[in-house]
């Protein structure tokens, strides 16, 4: 009692009871802190992880990688190879660990699969010397390629995936090489991507920078009827209003019709299920994420600054771009960015508006998914769409500062 | 003067066009859910409700409808209980790791959903919950709750920490601070965060594309697989009965925003 009455000993006492306070804190945040380590960031982990992820010919023929660890690549294995591969073919017999390692290796070798499920079958009947009894009964066994296969896929990780996701491949010496001409559709993919959420965010702020200035200046009765009717369409889910363009624009719907009876065009013209399509829905599903962050930044710009400027003998447009535009650019780049990342993970839209050659990098992500099961082409994929998102939200934060901005 | 009234005159002829754009879509839909006939087609040559009936009978939308509030409800709780709780905890802390913790909480809402639900899928495939009721509320949960702490910190920005000293001061317990004093204060924001989280769960798509199996297909669900093969005018329906609800919901959270912020600076004037 009589210690805590010395000034130190009360700072301590502060500093301890801080501590304590901080601590019940945090277990009340506690239980959201771990629902999102456990269901979001571990989840999200554990997938992106697939991406270099290379389990199937590391644990499924330790034998065989065994045997062919002094193997020089040109000749044949020798029989102890083949013995290892008869050995570890026989132990998979019937586990699906075997059709994963035929599609695995099916990537590397096209036909790979079935020489495995075959040989997998066979293996229970295999009688030595099994290298001749082998090359007999599957002469693919008898082709180097498909040991080189083995072989350069023994390592429990790899670079394929994502040297796939570039249209690159490593040859069996190691270097690296553009793919095949039928396996090189990724850097299109991305090149799309990129140009249809560029061409929807430069569409965004052109309509959406008139609008946003306008609320910004308007009297106030008048603003928060129109950001109401901003915020109604954004409200309302983007299936819904895919639905409603796709009502719109489609052959017989209202677009088509009245463009006909205008006489501007005689016959129906395609309007969605295609780029253009997905364009106009784009935009109008995101104008809103550009109008909301402009306005708040136009609305703290002075009124009077344009006036002075034009008493100031500077013609509007001088002015505008002098005045107005500088102070106008945290807001467009806010916007732009928020508009651009928004779009290069859009899947639903793309999937219901768009055509076959309109597809972005999430319907690749779910194709990959849900079509052919290939997890380490779909998290390699969705890595790089990651990582692009974070690199873009980090340089947003670094040029006008994330704080700076919530502040307006 | 002549060319800076036809500036704006023309600026306000655009501004205008471009509103047209934006409400357009919506208001194309409403009348066609109530078309006579089985096709979505300008002039509707006549008035019924048929659509509105099969949305309403029809089992297939039935129970998409169940399964949609049901989960609304369940994941609306869960969020709003882990939700509220963390934005409470994060508010009056002054731990310099608070900023590093609130961006951890809310940066489902930064990743792309596709990628959010494909991981959800793997994850949850391994624990052998993908497919069930159980994993779609947990991947509706991830999207929802940063939601309800966005919501619910905003509500406590306001918040006066006062109030709490000045009721302590005057002797009433921790208990009776937070029934009288915190709760009334924190309930607009609470509740706010709650409808929210339902609304995130009711309109959400791709999740359930992902994590539900037939049997729990919910309403958006429904909606995507009926325009994916034809539009129908029931999906008309549906799709405004969507609407009427999120953006229902969504005027509710706003007058509730409104009316907390009129409390918390009531409450720290008077």
């Amino acid at each position: 009692m009589s210690r805590s009455t010395t000034g130190t000993s009360i700072a301590a006492l502060v500093r301890k009871a801080e501590l304590r306070r901080e601590r019940r804190l945090l277990a009340i945040a506690a239980p959201a802190i771990t629902f999102v380590l456990v269901f979001f960031v571990l989840p999200i982990g554990l997938f992106l992880f697939r991406s270099v992820d290379n389990p199937e010919v590391h644990g499924s023929l330790p034998r065989t990688l065994t045997a062919l660890h002094q193997w020089d690549r040109t000749t044949l294995p020798d029989e102890q190879a083949f013995a290892a591969l008869v050995a570890d073919l026989r132990a998979l017999r019937g586990k699906p660990e075997l059709a994963m390692l035929a599609r695995r290796l099916n990537y590397d070798v096209s036909g790979f699969r079935s020489v495995i499920i075959r040989s997998g079958r066979l293996a229970e009947q295999g009688l030595p010397p099994y290298r001749k009894w082998l090359i007999a009964n599957e002469p693919a066994w008898g082709d180097v390629t498909y040991w080189g296969a083995i072989r350069n896929e023994a390592s429990p990780l790899t670079d394929f995936y994502l040297l796939a996701a570039f249209d690159l491949r490593r040859l069996s010496n190691g270097s690296i090489a553009p793919a095949s001409n039928e396996n090189a559709l990724f850097r299109d993919l991305f090149a799309r991507t990129f140009w249809i959420s560029f061409t929807v965010t430069v569409l965004c702020l052109i309509v959406g920078f008139p609008v946003a200035a306008v609320i910004a200046h308007a009297r106030p009765k008048v603003a928060n009827l129109l950001l109401i009717l901003v915020l109604l369409p954004f409200w309302s889910s983007l299936l819904v209003r895919a639905t409603a363009w796709i009502v719109l624009l489609q052959d017989e719907g209202l677009i088509n019709q009245a463009l006909i009876a205008l006489g501007l065009i005689a016959r129906p013209i395609r309007l969605v299920f295609n780029r253009i399509g997905l364009t106009i829905a784009m935009t109008h599903v995101l104008l809103p994420f550009m109008i909301l962050p402009l306005y708040s930044v136009l609305r703290g710009i002075p009124q009077g600054q344009m006036r002075a400027a034009a008493s100031l003998g500077a013609k509007p447009v001088i002015a505008f771009l002098r005045v107005y535009l500088p102070q106008a650019l945290p807001g467009i780049v806010a916007g732009s960015t928020l508009v651009f990342v928004i779009s290069l993970g859009y899947y639903v839209a793309p999937a219901l508006v768009g055509g076959p050659r309109d597809q972005m990098i999430g319907y690749f992500v779910a194709y990959f998914t849900n079509s052919t099961v290939n997890w380490g082409m779909a998290s390699a994929l969705g890595t790089l769409l990651l990582v692009i998102v974070a690199l873009i939200y980090a340089a947003l934060a670094r040029t006008i500062g994330l704080e700076r901005l919530r502040a307006q | 003067m002549g060319s800076g009234r036809i500036f704006r005159v023309s600026l306000n002829a655009f501004v205008a066009l471009v509103f047209v754009f934006l409400v357009t879509p919506m208001f194309v839909i409403v009348p066609l859910s109530f078309t006579s006939v089985s096709v979505l087609i300008y002039p509707l040559p006549g008035l019924s409700l048929r659509w509105y009936w099969d949305f309403f009978n029809n089992p297939l939308w039935t129970q998409a409808i169940r399964n949609s509030l049901l989960l609304g409800v369940t994941v609306s709780l869960l969020a709003t209980a882990l939700g509220t709780a963390a934005a409470l905890g994060l508010t009056a802390s002054r731990s310099r790791f608070k900023p590093l913790i609130f961006a951890l909480l809310v940066s489902p809402l930064v990743v792309p959903v596709v990628i959010t639900a494909v991981a959800a899928f793997y994850f949850f495939s391994a624990l052998g919950i993908a497919g069930s009721f159980a994993g779609l509320v947990l991947g509706h949960t991830i999207l929802a709750t940063p939601f309800v702490i966005v919501t619910v910190s905003a509500t406590m920005q306001g918040f006066d920490r006062n109030l709490i000293r000045a009721a302590a001061s005057l002797g009433a317990p921790p208990l009776i601070v937070l029934q009288r004093v915190i709760a009334p204060l924190v309930w607009p924001g609470l509740m706010s965060g709650a409808l929210f989280a339902f609304a995130i769960s009711f309109d959400e798509l791709v999740m359930a594309l992902f994590l539900a199996s037939p049997e729990l297909r919910t309403l958006p669900r429904q909606i995507f697989s009926g325009v994916s093969e034809s539009i129908s005018p029931t999906i008309a329906a549906a799709a405004v009965v969507l609407v009427a609800v999120s953006t229902g919901l969504m005027l509710a959270v706003e007058l509730l925003r409104r009316r907390a912020e009129g409390l918390t600076a009531q409450a720290s004037t008077s």
